[in-house]
């Protein structure tokens, strides 16, 4: 038995395909069901209405959660743009043993592998009013008395964030830069060009998928998070998703559908655009 | 190799400052990195009457012991094997069916673009908004969540675009004459699979495990809406943040930490033993699938 090749194709994609349909593609239409229910504050009623968008876009809240979300991820974005394009360059172009590489580059993604909570958690000894960092500050002279804004504001907030996502940074950059030609480099510096402007109009044009992975993933990320933003903030700011979470520990699902909803519009926005400058599939597959 | 060398000798002799420059910025990233983490693991082994900061109390594994006594933390040692079990589900799913999309994504086939933005979206669609989804799916059809149902599909929506992605890159190395040589001297579809693509992609399929397990050992907005009754080990980590004001929660975290160490040791070992392996034989000397670092 001979199969076509586009058959083939479909069985082989099938497995996946049928767990995404069942897992994300049902909820996903569940959760834009739910935001249209009728919600009286104790029961939910299936019905069509809008009240939940309504409700959300009334409130006052809704548009400074989103304006401080999109704080938190543009500036986290930046951050570990510059770190982790720095990062990826020294070690793809500066490190130039293969097994110092190798090496470098996994004592960077170890973390990754390990718990986020954990990882995020280990900021608190650290950040404190007694942390280590006070600590050392004192002993070194240069303050007399802790600093308060560290823990528990929106610096441990965009700290942990940084801790935790960089690497997602990293990872996709490195690649994209392992994958250029050395002999483009070769061939500028021979022409008597700058490290600047290899690094502007060859290494950042090549590693664009890199970076456009890289931030979709802390973008995503960020937008998405509601534990960083609770424990590192000492619940004194909040997220779009933390707001969200709070509302379904009220069991107040249809709003907390609608305000979904709407986050997951603008996550894709963001993605569509990066991806409207990125055409990503065509860089990884080709 | 040797080629590159006089202007890879240049580069250094016209760039020595910034490599300095640069080497210092990765040492503070690495250390930024890895800090806060090594002073929790300290932290966890204070002594019976130490806090939640430094002084160290003395030195002791109370806290360890405490963790898998003290019933009042929650179930932890129920928690952690709920948590190994599921993730091992996840990892082997996840390899399975992501080598078989990736393969399948060797041809471009009517609907493959849509099937690839459908798991891009899955990648990055906030945890909660799955687990709400999942969660809410279940409650309508009237099924109640548990551990191995509702959390093991809602993590496979992350592991597994994951997983397609990490094939991305594995079969764009992939050498297409090796199955044709397999076809050529007449081996079924099903030889060709079992004998050349697996042994080839083997240490990829071996990276795609170690995100699957990781990726579903530490997850926890997506498994927060659909565990159901029982925990799996980070949500007893998210309860004991908030309860739990003793390094019995720093113990906590050397102890999970471990384990993603073990899981990480043992597959960078195999697929370092693998190429080991392949490099001393000389038949196939060529390149093996995972080589992150190699500049073609």
């Amino acid at each position: 038995m001979k199969l076509s090749p586009a058959l083939t194709s479909y069985l082989q994609v099938a497995p996946m395909l049928v767990v995404l349909l069942l897992f994300f593609g049902v909820p996903l239409l569940v959760v834009i069901a739910f935001s249209f229910f009728d919600f009286d504050g104790i029961n939910t009623v299936p019905s069509f209405v809008w009240t939940n968008y309504q409700e959300l876009f009334a409130s006052k809240v809704t548009l400074s959660l989103y304006l401080k979300t999109i704080y938190y991820a543009v500036t986290v974005w930046a951050i570990t743009l510059v770190i982790g394009f720095t990062v990826a360059y020294f070690l793809a172009f500066h490190v130039r043993s293969l097994i110092w590489q190798m090496a470098l580059f996994l004592l960077c993604t170890v973390p990754f592998w390990t718990s986020n909570i954990i990882r995020m958690i280990s900021w608190i000894p650290f950040l404190g009013r007694n942390g280590i960092f006070n600590q050392a500050l004192m002993g070194a002279g240069l303050t007399h008395e802790p600093l308060e804004f560290l823990l528990f504001s929106d610096f441990a907030v965009i700290t942990a964030y940084v801790h935790l996502f960089t690497l997602f940074m990293i990872v996709p950059i490195f690649n994209s830069m392992a994958r250029i030609d050395r002999s483009i480099i070769e061939a500028a510096w021979d022409g008597g060009s700058s490290a600047w402007r290899i690094i502007w109009d060859i290494v950042v044009p090549l590693s664009k998928t890199g970076i456009a992975l890289g931030s979709i993933f802390v973008i995503t990320l960020v937008m998405g998070d509601f534990f960083v933003v609770k424990v590192m903030s000492g619940s004194h700011s909040a997220s779009v998703a933390m707001a969200m979470s709070n509302q379904i520990a009220m069991v107040q699902y249809p709003p907390a559908a609608a305000s979904a909803v709407v986050l997951l519009v603008i996550v894709s926005l963001m993605v569509a655009a990066i991806l409207q400058i990125v055409d990503v599939r065509k860089e990884l597959t080709r | 190799m040797g080629q590159a060398a006089p202007p890879a000798q240049k580069q250094l002799g016209k760039r020595r400052w910034t490599f300095y420059a640069l080497s210092a910025f990765f040492a503070l990233f690495v250390a930024f990195l890895y800090g806060p983490m090594s002073a929790i693991y300290v932290l966890s082994f204070q002594g019976p009457t130490g806090g939640l900061t430094f002084p160290m109390r003395g030195y002791s594994t109370h806290w360890f012991v405490a963790l898998f006594e003290q019933q009042r933390t929650g179930d932890f040692a129920g928690a952690f094997s709920r948590s190994l079990v599921l993730a091992v589900l996840v990892l082997l799913v996840t390899v399975a069916m992501s080598v078989l999309a990736g393969l399948a994504f060797r041809r471009r086939f009517p609907g493959s673009t849509f099937v690839f933005y459908f798991a891009v979206a899955s990648l990055i669609m906030p945890g909660i908004l799955v687990g709400l989804g999942v969660g809410l799916t279940f409650q309508l059809l009237d099924v109640p969540t548990n551990w191995y149902s509702a959390a093991l599909g809602a993590q496979l929506t992350w592991t597994l675009p994951f997983g397609l992605l990490i094939m991305f890159a594995v079969l764009s190395r992939f050498n297409r004459a090796f199955e044709e040589a397999g076809r050529d001297l007449g081996a079924s579809n099903w030889q060709i699979f079992w004998m050349v693509v697996v042994p080839i992609l083997f240490p990829g399929m071996i990276a795609v495990a170690l995100f699957g397990f990781t990726l579903s050992y530490d997850e926890f907005p997506r498994t927060l809406l659909t565990a159901g009754a029982k925990n799996t080990l980070p949500m007893e980590i998210w309860g004991m943040t908030t309860n739990v004001t003793s390094p019995a929660l720093y113990a906590l975290g050397t102890v999970t930490t471990l384990v993603s160490f073990i899981a990480i040791t043992l597959a960078l070992g195999s697929i370092a033993l693998i190429q080991w392996r392949r490099s001393r034989k000389p038949v196939s000397k060529e390149s093996p699938a995972v080589e992150i670092g190699a500049t073609q």
